[in-house]
């Protein structure tokens, strides 16, 4: 409950120095977005950055908010009623929008775990029948087309996104994430996240 | 507020039955499939292949491997292993697979027929049939349906090319020497297509691989 309270005063916070970046942007509010994932996009816990990812990665996200399927607890209260009146134009012109805007890695992992996480990352686990990341989010994590970028993105963020699959959420996820992830162990799952998390 | 509470903890309940559930069908999904058993092993394969084996564009195009010849597939894997095919992500792949376990995921792809994954520029296709079925006889380079048969189905060690994904056989065929065949004292079958690779220009590779992307 602390930590709600804690969370609702930060954004009341940054809802009221979030500088309007609404003029820049035809008929889409962006002060909406800015309120959780911060007025230059960077992100806070547990809102990802939104800076340089993806274009279609975005739209895909949006549509799945729309449609309920990306359906962990904070997607459910945060991102549901966000984008259930969101026009798929506006969608559009958002993502466009977003993959502009120049991202920062957050850089907030445990380096302790780097080199794991960028083994991991570079060649999978073969024992464990995990998938090399690196085949298609690109040698910086960089993502390309429908593929996000995860290089720089929170450790938090992270380290709950590879969790939520093997918990049971987003399972109608582009193949084959919900299958990667759920063969991932906990002490995996935070190595990627630190090493990612520093990826520029 | 109240409400809002309510809400929250009703949304808690009921991702705590979610994950109970999730963990339960985990648990029986590891039993059913293990990470040592060739069904585990197949769907590893699947999650970068894609699920009918139809290929993915990743960060790189990753082969189609439905349909493909099982003798081809064997020296590939092999060829990953000895470093003949250097290739970071398949090598640690191969490396773990025992020859009985590469006998069971090469045979059980080879009987996948999914449709071709598409989006090859269609402008290329006829031009591309052209030279697969006919050659380029002015600048040496031989009739592809001649190995790999008329409908490109392949045959041993001749890889089947129907359906192959158009930005892979790009890249095979521009980077034929840096791929393939570089253990010298170790020879295999990519020699045969080293001169092929060399004499086609850049519009001859587009143009067949377009052509082969539409293949059933």
């Amino acid at each position: 409950m602390k930590r709600i309270k804690l969370t609702i005063a930060v954004l009341a916070i940054l809802a009221s120095v979030a500088p309007s970046l609404a003029g820049e942007l035809g008929h889409v509010d962006v002060r909406n977005c800015t309120w959780c994932h911060g007025p230059s996009a960077q992100g806070y816990a547990p809102a990802p950055r939104l800076a340089g990812q993806r274009y279609r990665y975005i739209v895909n996200q949006l549509r799945s908010f729309n449609a309920q399927r990306r359906d962990n607890p904070f997607s459910h209260i945060y991102m549901w009623p966000a984008a259930a009146n969101l026009s798929p134009g506006a969608a559009h012109e958002l993502a466009h929008y977003l993959s502009l805007l120049p991202p920062k890695a957050a850089g907030d992992g445990n380096p302790a775990l780097v080199a794991m996480g960028r083994a991991i990352y570079q060649g999978g686990v073969p024992d464990s029948n995990v998938a090399a990341c690196v085949a298609c989010h690109g040698p910086h994590a960089q993502g390309v087309g429908e593929i996000p970028r995860l290089g720089g993105l929170s450790y938090s963020y992270l380290r709950a996104r590879l969790a939520q699959w093997r918990e049971g959420y987003d399972a109608g996820a582009l193949h084959p994430m919900p299958h990667v992830a759920s063969q991932l162990t906990p002490q995996e799952i935070a190595a990627l996240a630190s090493y990612l998390s520093f990826v520029q | 507020m109240k409400w809002r509470l309510m809400k929250f903890y009703g949304v808690g309940l009921a991702s705590g039955l979610a994950i109970l559930a999730a963990v339960c069908a985990g648990a029986t999904y590891a039993a059913a499939a293990g990470t040592s058993g060739v069904a585990g092993k197949m769907q590893y394969c699947q999650d970068c292949h894609g699920i009918s084996g139809q290929g993915y564009r990743g960060y790189v195009p990753i082969p189609r491997l439905a349909g493909q010849q099982p003798d081809y597939l064997m020296n590939q894997l092999r060829a990953f292993v000895e470093g003949r095919r250097p290739n970071s992500i398949m090598s640690n792949v191969a490396h773990v697979l025992s020859p009985a376990m590469m006998h069971a995921l090469t045979r059980s792809f080879s009987r996948l027929d999914p449709p071709p994954l598409g989006g090859a520029p269609r402008r290329y296709v006829a031009r591309g049939r052209a030279i697969f079925q006919d050659g380029d006889p002015g600048a040496n380079v031989a009739a592809c349906a001649a190995c790999h048969g008329p409908d490109a189905h392949g045959h041993g060690e001749i890889p089947r090319l129907a359906g192959q994904l158009y930005p892979y056989i790009v890249k095979a065929l521009t980077n034929w020497s840096q791929e393939r065949g570089r253990i010298p004292s170790k020879p295999d079958t990519s020699a045969i297509m080293e001169p092929v690779a060399h004499s086609l220009t850049r519009p001859q590779v587009e143009a067949v691989a377009a052509y082969l992307s539409t293949l059933r």
